[in-house]
């Protein structure tokens, strides 16, 4: 009897924690349809019968209204009977990305690229997925237009969302951000100073400054660099020369345009506030556009989600946010915000993909844009910027009113080989030890073009 | 031998949980991250191909992956040369001396172990800041001008990690020898001294030949520690690319979608602290004294 008990016991323990190992999805084949992510097998579903399953980090949108994803899905389920299940979280990657790598995928994931763990790039650079072209051809669900004729000019000619340069989406544009240089409106006001809209204002403007003991410029982390790089290099050399660049042509990094490029970045390390790189890590990156705030720095890359980020930290008195392009190299030249936008995606291996492409449909519909609003986000959808009530918000997204030309686009994708660095190690991250001289401009510029060349070789 | 019989099976159904638990969830993951190591594949994909040692023959010309490892083998001589003495001083400072409040001193040298990374790195970010930050305050008081160091950039980053990681295992392994310690008869204490030996002597002579067997199991214990937990330091203080460590070489692989890649540079560091384990252990061994 004992025996037996012990037995009973032992049994019920090995099977409680294999339990545990489970996990309550529905299986999913191994074999997922990952060398076609267009003709992924989908059962259309019935009506009202599905639930799809949304995987979206949180955001700043979130923190502003942590109740946008749960009326989003109540909205698309009124509209089209579709249940939705949110997993939300700031880490997303953290939460979604092990039973991804066992073969479960949520339905629709809204995950930009440009995070630290890299999640989206490499789901485009192994081809998983799903394509969202005839998204673009559907009907908003609950309106008459076609989503393509919502979405404003330009987000669907990006290599953010046509990752492969063969005319076919794969990442719907998300929330969009112009991005620029902020600076304390406040502070110019009082001084009398100008907004530099050439570099050579801009120097001028740092000699000045630096004779009150204000640096003329900082950056939370080398990750700030990239919009700030992307508007840079199409205010010196226009959309061609940026397109080259971004798609690593050969001797591009030779040509007086990168040089430009080089020297700018290179004395504005020189003109950069010298506590930054200390402070450029995930942990501390807010003081440094505190530093802003502390009148201790005028210029900052960043985006409009700033001034959201920053609304409870302390300011100098009569501090007023301010964001202006990235300057003309010429006098009367043209001047570039980049236009920084999130994405949304379906892997090739979700489970209802047709219902997954209704809801990335239904996200740039009228009423989501109102729920979105609330949060302070921004679909790219013709329109949408007046929706928003946020007065500073408001102010950021007319930057392109006043002639300024809007930025788009990012480096190619490329196939990952070993010991080749990422965009933002080769390119960016470097900009810490030009601020703090231990490394060269020479070094950084023969890193660019060591890696650019591999960087080719291997383009997607 | 009935009773005997009896007596097996019900040993066996009690391991059984432990041993299945442990073959699923370290065994086979440890063997699949050697053979993951031999492919190329993304961490999401699911078709691999097979490129032999080739990984390994890039891992080793890979100069980011040679300076990790060089900053890893940094932070493990430092910190536990700098961990054990401050920790075996005070362990025996805190039981050999009179000292008031002696367990309010031990209490408080344990809390940082308790402390979550994320609390250390936001308590150290707060001393480290260069703008009246603690540290630099202090050092502009003593020195009477404006001290503005920066402890997160190179290359005082090293100094800046190191002493976080020694305050956060110093406590741990004061306890440990602390009670290894007060375990050593007072009566060996009292004739040295009638001997003449001082403090130090018996230190020296007494008490670290006696403890000298939970030093090494403790020493072999820290190594591998700091491996991981010089990543996690890394990871939550310091900039990214500023002071890559073993592991963080690994996740950043990872991150950049060459998951065969970081396979590759996990077989190296388990077997580099596997090693180095097996060597300390072999280094240390002495004669086992009793009392």
């Amino acid at each position: 009897m004992k025996k037996f008990l012990a037995l009973i016991l032992a049994l019920s323990m090995v099977f409680a924690l294999a339990a545990c190992g489970e996990s309550k999805a529905p299986e999913q084949p191994a074999e997922a349809p990952a060398e076609t992510p267009a003709d992924a097998p989908a059962e259309a579903p019935a009506e009202g019968s599905a639930t799809i399953q949304v995987a979206a980090v949180s955001t700043a949108f979130t923190d502003n209204y942590p109740e946008m994803w749960t009326e989003i899905a109540a909205a698309f389920e009124a509209e089209t009977g579709v249940k939705v299940e949110l997993i939300e979280d700031k880490n997303l990657e953290d939460v979604i990305g092990p039973s991804m790598q066992g073969g479960e995928y949520p339905d629709v994931v809204y995950l930009p690229v440009g995070r630290p763990a890299a999640l989206t790039e490499q789901f485009v650079k192994d081809n998983l997925l799903a394509d969202l072209s005839d998204v673009m051809e559907m009907t908003v669900p609950g309106e008459t237009q076609k989503v393509s004729e919502k979405i404003a000019d330009g987000f669907l000619d990006t290599s953010l969302t046509n990752p492969y340069s063969d005319g076919k989406t794969y990442l719907a544009p998300m929330f969009y951000d112009p991005c620029g240089l902020f600076y304390n409106a406040g502070l110019f006001e009082e001084k009398g100073w100008e907004v530099p809209t050439t570099w050579d204002e801009m120097w001028e403007l740092g000699d000045k400054a630096k004779a009150e003991g204000i640096s003329l410029f900082t950056y939370p982390t080398t990750g700030y660099f990239d919009a700030f790089l992307y508007s840079l290099m199409y205010a010196v050399g226009g959309p061609e020369f940026f397109d080259k660049a971004t798609h690593y042509e050969e001797g591009i990094w030779d040509t007086p345009e990168a040089k430009t490029c080089f020297d700018i970045i290179a004395k504005l390390a020189t003109y950069t506030n010298p506590v930054t790189p200390a402070q450029a890590n995930d942990q501390d990156f807010k003081q440094n556009q505190q530093l802003v705030l502390d009148n201790k720095a005028l210029f900052m890359p960043n985006g409009s989600w700033i001034a959201g980020e920053m609304a409870d930290s302390p300011r100098a008195d009569g501090f007023k946010w301010g964001m202006t392009a990235i300057p003309a190299v010429k006098e009367g030249g043209d001047r570039y915000s980049f236009c920084w936008f999130q994405q949304s995606w379906i892997p090739a291996g979700a489970e209802n993909v047709e219902a997954a492409k209704q809801f990335v449909a239904f996200l740039y519909s009228d009423k989501a844009q109102e729920i979105f609003t609330k949060g302070g986000a921004v679909q790219p959808i013709i329109g949408a910027a007046e929706t928003v009530d946020d007065a500073e918000k408001k102010e950021f997204l007319a930057i392109y009113d006043d002639g300024v030309k809007p930025a788009m686009g990012g480096f190619a994708s490329y196939k990952a080989v070993a010991g080749l660095g990422s965009v933002r190690e080769v390119f960016l991250d470097p900009v810490n030890g030009l601020v703090s001289g231990n490394v060269t401009v020479e070094e950084w510029v023969n890193g660019i073009k060591e890696a650019s060349t591999q960087m080719l070789a291997n383009l997607q | 031998m009935e009773k005997r019989k009896g007596m097996g099976g019900f040993i066996t159904l009690c391991l059984a949980p432990a041993v299945i638990l442990f073959t699923i969830f370290m065994v086979i993951p440890t063997l699949n991250v050697f053979r993951m190591s031999l492919f190329e594949r993304g961490a999401y994909s699911p078709t691999e191909t097979f490129v032999g040692f080739n990984n390994f023959k890039i891992l080793f010309s890979d100069p980011k992956f040679i300076t990790s490892m060089q900053n890893t083998i940094l932070l493990i001589v430092v910190v536990t040369v700098v961990t054990f003495a401050f920790a075996l001083t005070f362990a025996a400072v805190l039981t050999k001396e009179k000292i008031k409040g002696q367990n309010f001193f031990r209490v408080i040298f344990y809390i940082p172990n308790i402390l979550s990374i994320v609390v250390i790195a936001g308590i150290f970010s707060a001393i480290y800041k260069p703008e009246n930050g603690m540290l630099n305050s202090i050092l502009s008081m003593i020195s009477g001008k404006t001290v503005m160091l920066l402890w997160k950039d190179q290359p005082l980053v090293v100094i800046s990690v190191i002493i976080a990681m020694v305050w956060q295992a110093i406590g741990y392994y004061m306890v440990m020898y602390m009670a290894s310690m007060s375990s050593v008869p007072m009566s060996l204490y009292e004739s040295a001294s009638l001997d003449g030996a001082g403090r130090i002597t018996q230190f020296f002579q007494i008490t670290i030949p006696l403890v000298w067997t939970n030093i090494r199991t403790t020493l072999t214990f820290f190594i591998i520690s700091t491996i991981n937990m010089a990543f996690l330091f890394v990871k939550s203080m310091v900039a990214k690319g500023m002071l890559d460590v073993g592991l963080s070489f690994m996740y950043n692989q990872k991150d950049a979608g060459l998951y065969g890649y970081s396979m590759a540079a996990g077989v190296v560091i388990f077997l580099f602290s596997f090693l180095l384990s097996a060597f300390v252990n072999r280094a240390t061994k002495r004669e086992p004294l009793e009392f």
